[in-house]
């Protein structure tokens, strides 16, 4: 496909459109309706199906089922929406169902505010899930990353069959910029399924056993062997195969900021103007949220680095997995703003004197 | 044709109509000492020209969204009555910023009997790198889709062809073609094709050889009087040639916080 302007949130859903996405199911949300918007147009004309579910609980359920079935499937909502798809989320880890999830973060807690915010960090990354569940957690930074990146999590969803998170914030979901939607892929046909996700409930016909997929357990010694054997494994594997992040200035820099989302391209923009002013800072921008890329921070010149500063839009929930990472080689700064209102260039750069100030 | 002081601008949805409407506003304001921007965007809750309120009184422009003033995004589907004043005030220069598509055009219908007087044109943008506006079928059917939400008919088309910072003059030129074929399927004119400052030169240049005679609008006003700024029209070039206008109007970008165009 040629290159076209698009909004954020129409690029993701053609980029699920496109790697093979046929069951949409959602309920609408700000700063997210785009999504399934687009989904409700365009899904019938590839042989779809969208589902205006009554709320987000009936969307994750809608996707509970159509993962079950072997049906790549999707849902978008809005972190208080995504909120209420917690309990559904956790069965879908349990029962292994893949399905992809885009979270447009918007202001909490509660219904807060419509604009943007990186305040579910928390939410998805440790899981509002309750047991032992993680979902991969991916966060782009412009329109092209998320479309290619929605597009892969649909593959990582399915070799890992677990649920993965595409995490933006409101911005990313509304601004607009030049994207190339990469080529449909081959939908599997349903009479072809059982042979990709042979665990798939697509009807046994009499061949064999019957599949089931349960996330009840009356046998407390099966849940243990599901969680340390199946899931377990799953989530290591994923922590030693999937962390992405790039990085940028690290050699030489006074300080590092680590920044995902909109508040990434804030930063560079911030890093920009301090080099002007002759203060070098580099910065860590984590792709992926769950896994965090921990091996990120190896790469900080320890020569030079005086403080490792978290620039992120919440009150410093992603500085906590920075300092796990770090264990304790750098001092840590928060550089915030909460309730829906963005740093700005400038005010990042300033604030980052002051930090920098205060530790001469 | 009677002088048009009402300018409704509406179009698909991220197809730049509030950054033209923001910077129409601040032109207009050149020529008239009296210019309302009205914020009708009660679909989307971002990138509003209600962002830009300080902006717009710095300039002295009165600007109209909902009832509260700075900041506030409540996304309830309201707007203030006091929205009437510029558009019954007959002294005002008036800019309607319209949300996207059918259904951001919605609003308009409460305010139905001053888009209806011949003092007002309704106008379509068109960014021809948007995907459901990238063919004359998908145009049409936008437009349509417009005009039987409010009742009206559109009047005019600009051509607000760009790829953000990727824009080159082809972009622009290949919307002109776009839009002149609306034009002509619809019997109105292209009143303008948008342009960065910084691509006026190229933009003219590159009009000149690909035949049309480029015409950069200078003041706001011009165009009011239903003289100037209308593509489809042609002049002699001598030698029995015609040669197509094309009225190229500049613009700063006032929307887009600099930050969206680091490269990632």
């Amino acid at each position: 496909m040629e290159k076209k302007l698009m909004k954020g949130n129409e690029a993701f859903a053609a980029a699920a459109i496109s790697a093979g996405c046929r069951y949409y199911f959602g309920y609408p949300i700000t700063p997210q309706n785009e999504v399934p918007e687009y989904m409700s147009r365009e899904l019938r004309n590839v042989g779809g199906h969208f589902i205006q579910a009554e709320s987000e609980l009936a969307s994750i359920s809608f996707i509970y089922g159509a993962a079950a079935a072997g049906a790549r499937c999707m849902t978008s909502s809005s972190s208080i929406g995504i909120a209420l798809m917690q309990e559904g989320l956790g069965s879908c880890v349990v029962c292994e169902l893949p399905c992809v999830i885009i979270n447009v973060m918007r202001a909490g807690p509660g219904i807060g505010a419509i604009q943007p915010a990186q305040a579910d960090y928390t939410q998805v990354v440790k899981s509002g899930m309750n047991g032992d569940a993680h979902c991969i957690v991916y966060a782009p930074t412009s329109i092209q990353e998320a479309v290619n990146m929605i597009y892969h999590a649909f593959d990582v969803a399915d070799e890992y069959r677990n649920p993965v998170i595409i995490c933006v914030d409101g911005m990313i979901g509304q601004m607009m910029e030049p994207v190339i939607i990469p080529e449909s892929r081959a939908v599997i046909e349903e009479k072809d399924i059982e042979k990709t996700k042979p665990w798939a409930l697509c009807g046994h016909r009499n061949r064999r056993d019957r599949n089931k997929i349960n996330s009840v357990f009356l046998n407390q010694y099966e849940l243990e062997d599901r969680i340390m054997n199946r899931l377990l494994p799953k989530f290591e594997k994923a922590k030693k195969e999937l962390p992405e992040w790039e990085s940028r200035n690290l050699e030489g820099a006074e300080a590092v900021f680590v920044a995902y989302g909109s508040t990434a391209r804030i930063a560079i923009e911030a890093m920009e103007l301090l080099e002007k002013e002759g203060i070098k800072v580099g910065i860590i921008r984590p792709k992926t949220l769950w896994p965090f890329p921990d091996a990120a921070f190896d790469e900080i010149d320890s020569k030079t680095t005086k403080v490792v500063i978290s620039v992120e839009l919440s009150l410093g929930q992603m500085l906590e997995d920075i300092r796990l990472a770090l264990e304790g080689r750098y001092p840590t700064a928060l550089i915030n703003r909460v309730g829906g209102i963005l740093l700005s260039p400038v005010e990042v750069a300033e604030r980052t004197k002051a930090v920098l100030g205060g530790m001469k | 044709m009677k002088k048009k002081r009402v300018h409704v601008i509406t179009g698909h949805f991220g197809s730049g109509k509030t950054e033209f409407s923001v910077n129409y506003a601040m032109d207009l304001r050149k020529e008239f000492d009296k210019v309302a921007i009205l914020d009708m965007d009660i679909a989307n809750p971002y990138f509003r020209s209600r962002e830009r309120q300080k902006l717009m009184l710095e300039k002295d422009i009165s600007i109209h969204f909902n009832t509260y003033g700075y900041d506030i995004t409540e996304d309830l589907p309201a707007i203030t009555a006091t929205v009437r004043a510029p558009l019954e005030n007959k002294e005002f220069e008036t800019v309607v910023d319209v949300g996207g598509n059918d259904s951001g055009a919605r609003v308009l219908n409460q305010f139905r009997k001053y888009f209806v007087e011949d003092d007002c044109e309704i106008i379509v943008v068109i960014n021809a790198n948007r995907p459901d506006t990238d063919t004359l079928k998908g145009c049409l059917e936008q437009i349509d889709s417009i005009e039987t939400e409010i009742g009206i008919k559109v009047d005019a088309i600009i051509n607000n062809t760009h790829m953000l910072t990727e824009t080159t003059a082809d972009d622009i030129m290949k919307g002109f073609e776009l839009c002149r074929m609306v034009s002509q399927s619809k019997g109105i004119p292209v009143k303008y094709n948008v342009c960065e400052k910084k691509y006026l030169e190229k933009l003219m240049e590159t009009a000149r050889k690909q035949g049309y005679e480029p015409v950069a609008i200078r003041k706001a006003g011009e165009d009011s009087e239903g003289i100037a700024a209308f593509s489809g029209g042609t002049d002699d070039a001598g030698e029995g040639k015609k040669q197509e206008k094309m009225y190229v109007y500049p613009i700063e970008l006032q929307m887009r916080p600099t930050w969206l165009d680091v490269i990632i």
